[in-house]
């Protein structure tokens, strides 16, 4: 059996996160997850206080395990999500793009695990400095927003500025993956593409399909001139917005074309015109399956090559 | 105690930037440096200073940055 750090520190079966995707990881892919035994987490995405409270209690009415809640910090309504979640007594935080600080005093206070996503050391460190329990390293190879480091030498280099529990995100999609990471020094993973062919997962069955399809160079990345890559799969709207930012085109302007893509790709399932997030492992995912029945495979995958280590050391 | 000068030259030399061409008016923004940015000069800029600076006010300037770092010096003096 796989145990890790952090299995005791969040109350898990299994060492893995699902992680917090706008308009993908609704309650009902949370629990689900919650239920096969890693940890859930549902997004706060851009939405109002109303929707996360709504979804923190849908969850707990189909889990009684643990879950968390990730707060997108660039959401115009991060300072009402943030204290949703201090007043819900969520069990677990974790936040993206940015940095977390300023919050995590009331959700410490609330008794919150708080576990930011950081894409480098100096991140890292002010998570550990302001009291997180453990941080979420995540490489470039990761789906939506992005760092500049890739896991393979983000993880261990954050593993050796902080002594808080760190967690590997970006391009982990099964038990190869997550054994690496452990090597690498991680006590435990994030996973997010793996999780968009759930069962439980609400998204269109477009994108799902687009996913399944998709092989080792099908990603592409967005918006860096803009100051927020983003990782995608290639579409006619992810191809024409990159040959975009090389263009005369203005900064609001190209910012304006972005709007709402990510809600027509998964609600609406336009595949061409939507913009389908997803990490550079979208080419190891090959089938649908329940949010559990992934969990199982990864970590007994895992299990079995970390226990057949031993046939490298002669 | 941090001066405008010795900060400058500080930012200088972690952007290979000439320290001549910066000054209390210059942004951070257009010395290529954004909120992941700021966090790792802030970082740097502790292990030279020897204290630890909590970054909890938004700083556009060279010079907000400097009187911030000085203020929290006084602080902790």
């Amino acid at each position: 059996m796989l145990k890790t750090a952090i299995c005791s520190l969040l109350g898990l079966e299994y060492p893995v996160l699902q992680g917090g995707m706008a308009w993908v990881s609704e309650a009902k892919l949370a629990a689900a997850v919650s239920n096969g035994g890693g940890l859930g987490i549902i997004s706060a995405m851009n939405a109002d206080a109303a929707y996360l409270r709504q979804q923190i209690h849908l969850a707990r009415s189909l889990t009684a395990r643990p879950f968390g809640v990730n707060v997108m910090l660039l959401s115009p309504n991060v300072e009402e999500v943030a204290a949703v979640c201090a007043e819900e007594k969520v069990p677990v935080i974790t936040t993206g793009a940015g940095n977390p600080a300023r919050y995590m005093e009331q959700w410490n206070a609330a008794g919150s695990k708080v576990i930011p996503v950081v894409a480098s050391v100096a991140l890292a460190k002010l998570a550990a400095r302001h009291g997180a329990a453990a941080v979420i390293a995540e490489g470039g190879e990761s789906g939506g927003h992005i760092g500049e480091l890739s896991t393979f030498c983000l993880v261990p280099q954050v593993k050796d500025a902080v002594s808080i529990p760190v967690i590997a995100a970006g391009g982990i999609a099964d038990g190869r993956g997550l054994a690496a990471a452990l090597m690498l020094g991680a006590d435990g993973v994030q996973l997010g593409t793996a999780f968009l062919v759930a069962e439980e997962c609400p998204i269109h069955q477009n994108y799902k399909n687009r996913v399944l399809k998709a092989g080792d160079t099908d990603t592409i990345v967005t918006g860096r001139r803009l100051g927020h890559p983003v990782r995608s799969l290639k579409n006619a709207f992810s191809r024409q917005y990159a040959q975009l930012e090389y263009s005369e085109i203005s900064n609001a302007e190209l910012d304006a074309q972005a709007v709402g893509r990510l809600r027509l790709a998964a609600v609406e399932g336009d595949e061409k015109q939507g913009c389908l997030l997803a990490g550079q492992c979208a080419g190891l995912v090959k089938e649908e399956a329940p949010a559990a029945a992934i969990l199982q495979r990864i970590c007994t995958d895992a299990e079995t090559l970390l226990g057949n280590a031993g046939r490298w050391l002669g | 105690m941090l001066t405008l000068e010795k900060l400058i030259e500080f930012i200088a030399e972690q952007l290979d930037k000439d320290a001549a061409e910066i000054n209390a008016d210059t942004t951070l923004e257009s010395l290529g440096i954004d909120s992941l940015g700021t966090v790792e000069l802030v970082m740097n800029l502790e292990d030279v200073i020897g204290m630890e600076i909590e970054l909890d006010e938004k700083l556009q300037t060279v010079g907000e940055f400097c009187a911030f770092v000085q203020k929290k010096q006084q602080e902790q003096a």
